[in-house]
């Protein structure tokens, strides 16, 4: 068992909300044409109650810190929340396009001890990207904040959301990733709007693609074990729990709400009404989102892809029901395996007036573990 | 006579506690550790003013049953580890923190 999973575990049984998502604005300078977010200002949390939110936060426990938005550079205080989330020895993470970093801020990332920083690259072609953000030299300026904090040393993952637009184009991402020696990550998600809309799923990309992607290596490692067929549900899968969701780990918006993660966007409180310890521990949201195993849902808990589905209860609760199954997961598994799901089946023996591309919405390649990382885990124990 | 050590958490750390351990991640490499609880009290006191031997004295022999020589050896050992990873600086003179980060007393 590695180090990362031990913490998880030791975090859910002493109730730690071990990572957090932070979005400290939804600004942005581009405008990314499978965005979820409402990009206006609706009185964004100040300097003043983020610093002491960052406090609250290390105090209840809280170990990795990803900053994200809206693009953070927006906010003018950026730097000034970031030195006090490291005065306060978060692990961060940062999610940005880059596109305000220049060597300057990469070298001021460096000092302030950022662990990574993810950056989104829809394509190699700036025609395609530039369309995507609807910012004309978006491209090149997202890749040249990868090079200057490259430069710096810091890790760099290149976030490839995979699109109608750009689904021809990630092998050559993949490339350009290897070349500006940071990692790559694919994203086949166009995630619901935060306000339920639903039109954006448009965007995502057909069957075909998606069997193309989980069939190549590079990306999935052995295609074979990936796609093959399920094994069926046991005694351990209908006890197991959906994901770190609500268990240890949740989101604040920029407003301060608090919810289980970002693709779950149940209200379970507001960090400026109530402590976020309170919120984590006394939430009936949450501690609700706490008793949903696999055996509490009635379809998916039926289902050959119970014990192997990367089912996110979020888009379940963005179809209406945080107990039933995600769609988009389940068109996921089936096109990894070929398989039908319960839900599909029942789908394809009643089907209602639903737009085929609304079915279709599957989460990152990403192993599936914690969102959490440790390149390297070590033990250091005196006496031991 | 023995040199006084001096131990302050490095600034290119991250750490928290988690129950009676600590996770500590080097943001040079992120490597991550775990520290028992042992290893936490010296951790939580290596503040850069207190001597090791008294950090050992007070925070360890105090709570843990064992000798001081043998528990400021085990000490001298987890330090020494530490430093190797840049997660702790060790000095024979008091180390101050200025601004974000750890400056040592020529």
């Amino acid at each position: 068992m590695s180090l990362v999973v031990e913490m998880v575990g030791k975090a859910l049984k002493l109730n730690i909300p071990l990572s957090v998502q932070l979005d400290l604005t939804y600004r942005c300078n581009e405008r990314c044409v499978h965005c979820y977010l409402d990009h206006d200002d609706h009185g964004e949390m100040t300097t003043a109650e983020i610093k002491d939110l960052l406090d609250q936060m290390a105090d209840a426990g809280v170990f990795y810190l990803t900053i994200s938005g809206g693009e953070i550079m927006m906010r003018r205080d950026f730097f000034e929340i970031l030195e006090h989330a490291r005065l306060r020895t978060f692990c961060v993470k940062l999610k940005t396009n880059g596109v305000l970093i220049r060597e300057k801020e990469a070298a001021r990332l460096r000092e302030l001890g950022v662990e990574s920083v993810q950056i989104s690259i829809y394509s190699h072609r700036p025609e395609v990207h530039d369309a995507i953000t609807k910012m004309p030299g978006s491209l090149r300026q997202s890749i040249d904040a990868v090079r200057f904090l490259r430069k710096q040393g810091l890790y760099v993952t290149m976030a490839n959301v995979l699109m109608t637009e750009n689904a021809a184009d990630y092998k050559q991402v993949r490339l350009l990733a290897q070349e500006l020696d940071a990692k790559f990550i694919i994203d086949p998600t166009v995630t619901p709007m935060m306000d339920g809309d639903r039109s954006v799923l448009k965007l995502n990309v057909d069957q075909a693609a998606l069997k193309e992607v989980f069939r190549n290596g590079d990306l999935v490692g052995n295609v074979e074990e990936f796609c093959a067929p399920p094994a069926g549900v046991n005694q351990d899968d209908l006890d197991s729990l959906p994901c770190s969701a609500g268990h240890t780990a949740c989101y604040v918006s920029p407003y301060g709400d608090v919810y289980p993660c970002v693709q779950f966007p149940l209200p379970s409180g507001n960090v400026r009404e109530t402590k976020f310890v309170d919120i984590w521990r006394d939430s009936p949201q949450l501690n609700e989102v706490r008793t949903i195993t696999l055996r509490d849902m009635p379809s998916c808990s039926q289902c050959t892809h119970g014990g192997t589905c990367t089912r996110c209860p979020g888009l379940a609760y963005l179809e209406g029901n945080m107990r039933g199954p995600s769609t988009q997961d389940c068109e996921k598994s089936y096109a990894r395996t070929g398989i039908p799901s319960e839900n599909l089946k029942t789908k394809l023996a009643s089907p209602k007036p639903v737009n085929s591309s609304q079915l279709i919405q599957i989460k990152g390649l990403q192993p599936m573990v914690p969102n959490i990382s440790a390149l390297v885990t070590k033990e250091i124990a005196l006496g031991a | 006579m023995k040199l006084s050590r001096y131990v302050a958490r490095s600034s290119s750390i991250a750490a928290r506690g988690l129950g009676d351990e600590t996770m500590v991640m080097s943001a040079t490499n992120s490597t991550l550790f775990t520290l028992n609880e042992v290893a936490s009290e010296i951790w939580n006191a290596a503040d850069g003013v207190t001597p090791l031997d008294e950090i050992v004295k007070r925070r360890v022999c105090s709570q843990f049953e064992i000798s001081p020589e043998a528990a400021l050896e085990d000490a001298e050992a987890l330090v020494e580890n530490l430093a190797s990873h840049g997660l702790l600086l060790i000095s024979h003179e008091p180390i101050f923190k200025q601004g974000n980060s750890f400056k040592e007393l020529a």
